[in-house]
């Protein structure tokens, strides 16, 4: 597999919402080279007919009745919390103005 | 008679603290005196509850008034990242490090509502993303048998703690061999019990279809102890089963053979197939099998996981708890990536749909192997405790050092690690029971008979 170029660094980290520093992008950019060079095992597996595995059980539609239980106070659910305005979550803006 | 109380089992502990030999409140203030004495060498622990004194007078208070719990007055170690509640839980990364839980996870819950008392948070690789405990933010803990050495991750911490005997037990998770590797490296018993069968409730999530809590203890004995208080349904986990244990009597042992190449350290092999020597002069029957698909376990595994991290790490964003995204750790940044780029557009076909398919052809590996035989036996690690910087800044070394753990892992299968031996230098070795799903009983049975019949796991580090 061809290396992992810079651009296609700079896009996953992009994806991912992380924000690298130059020595990341160098550093990470080789060692996940070779971490999906050896990856390429796995095309020597015929897969043909096999339905894909994505967990070990096999429950479905767990339910549970929809009552109201005790639940985290406004408080507590700020308490871990380090942009809290008037009882509020503070949020960076979504939209800028220009 | 054991001159340190440290050095109790937790059946012997219990017995003592029912027979009113000794107090819970002289038992933690032993582990304290421990852990400040041995502590600063290996670093096990990166928070203590100093309430646990309190707690200890209130147990033996409660023991007086008639009280019967099973692990009542009992002092133990949780992994750091399984929440505690108001106790500082920081997932061994800098972005988690003032995060102070609002509750319990529920395997915590249920050890403390059997009256166990928390002595502190055990360090780990952050998130649980390593096999050494080296990328922890807060630095590595080192091997009580040899302070140069790792004691193995990412269970690391909670390792080193049973075995400098820091507390009675601990507790770990195990996503791909973070119960059973530590656990070997360390001399110790760990076991990564079946999917489901333990809730992960207040796990801080790794990869939502792997993750599993698990006891790691001093003997077999007091793993099934801890087994049986967690174990079983539990309605805030969707994934916990109803199933029910099974249990065979005649067992039959298979020896995978894929597990004793891809160049095993020889010492290990030896030892582990001396184990099963030992188990067939006593009762149960060898048998070789082959498992062909495990050599794509590692592969399946570092496509999988990563996946289910970048998922799982979303919820990181530095506003509800925690700090910026950028204080992740760089083992935690790698994997968000390679995660990410494994489900990106134009991607998802190849690997994470690919690695899915293989999943199920080594589940299959397993179920094909479970009609010939009960349980397999294997080495846990293909090598002895390595030094601390040896492999760390190469990852996909470090990714290998997983290979005989992950399979159980992608099956969702339990496994046993258990003490079986050192090597020439005086390192552990460990070898791991596996079942198929459901057989925890069969497993315990296995290993309390090898462990009747050796002394591997009564050798202690000199610290």
């Amino acid at each position: 597999m061809a290396k992992l170029t810079r651009k296609a660094v700079l896009h996953v980290a992009k994806l991912a919402n992380l924000k690298l520093s130059e020595s990341e992008i160098v550093r990470f950019g080789s060692q996940l080279t070779n971490v999906l060079d050896y990856f390429e095992n796995l095309l020597k597996v015929e897969v043909k007919n096999v339905p894909p595995l994505f967990s070990p059980v096999k429950q479905k539609n767990i339910f549970r009745d929809d009552k109201i239980r005790p639940s985290l106070s406004q408080s507590e659910a700020l308490s871990n919390s380090k942009s809290v305005y008037c009882g509020y979550f503070k949020v960076k803006a979504i939209l800028d103005e220009k | 008679m054991k001159n340190n109380l440290c050095e109790l089992t937790l059946v012997e502990a219990k017995n003592k603290l029912e027979n009113k030999e000794i107090s819970s409140f002289e038992l933690v203030e032993s582990f304290f005196k421990q852990i400040k004495k041995v502590d600063t060498k290996i670093k096990s622990y990166l928070t203590l509850d100093e309430s646990a004194l309190e707690k200890a007078k209130e147990c033996d208070q409660r023991r007086k008034r008639g009280e019967e719990k099973k692990l009542l007055g009992i002092p133990y170690a949780v992994k750091d990242v399984l929440s505690t509640k108001n106790l500082r839980t920081t997932a061994s990364d800098k972005i988690l490090e003032n995060h102070h839980p609002l509750y319990d996870a529920t395997v915590v819950d249920r050890i403390n509502k059997e009256g166990a008392i928390v002595l502190g948070k055990t360090n780990c690789d952050p998130f649980a993303f390593g096999c050494s405990t080296e990328n922890s933010a807060f630095g590595p803990t080192r091997n009580p048998w040899d302070l140069k050495r790792v004691p193995g991750g990412s269970s690391g911490g909670s390792a080193a703690a049973v075995a400098a005997d820091e507390c009675v037990f601990a507790l770990g998770t195990d996503t791909g061999g973070s119960i059973r590797q530590p656990a070997a490296f360390c001399n110790i018993v760990g076991l990564k019990p079946t999917y489901g069968v333990f809730s992960r409730y207040g796990l801080l999530a790794m990869a939502s279809s792997f993750d599993c809590p698990g006891p790691m203890t001093k003997t077999v004995e007091d793993a099934k102890l801890i087994f049986n208080v967690i174990q079983g349904k539990d309605s805030l986990d969707a994934t916990s089963s109803e199933e029910t244990l099974t249990r065979k009597t005649k067992l039959r042992i298979g020896l995978p053979k894929e597990y004793y190449s891809f160049g095993i350290d020889l010492e290990i092999k030896k030892s582990v197939i001396q184990a099963a020597k030992t188990l067939e002069k006593n009762g149960f029957s060898l048998e070789e099998v082959s498992l062909p698909y495990t050599k794509y376990g590692i592969a399946v595994y570092y496509i999988l996981v990563p996946s289910e991290i970048s998922s799982n790490m979303a919820r990181y964003d530095g506003i509800r708890y925690g700090q910026e995204r950028k204080s992740f750790s760089d083992e935690v940044k790698r994997r968000i990536m390679l995660g990410t780029y494994a489900l990106s557009a134009g991607y998802y076909d190849a690997f994470y749909l690919k690695a899915s398919k293989v999943r199920a052809i080594i589940s299959q590996d397993f179920k094909n192997a479970f009609k010939k035989v009960d349980l397999l036996l294997s080495p846990v690690s293909p090598t002895p405790p390595f030094e601390i910087g040896e492999k760390f800044s190469d990852p996909l070394q470090m990714y290998l050092e997983d290979i005989l753990t992950v399979n159980m892992n992608l099956a969702g299968i339990p496994s046993l690690a258990i003490p079986c031996g050192f090597t020439k230098a005086g390192l552990p070795i460990g070898m791991q029971i596996a079942g198929p799903r459901f057989a925890e009983e069969s497993i315990f049975l296995v290993g309390k008979t090898y462990q009747e019949l050796t002394s591997w796991h009564k050798e202690k580090p000199k610290l």
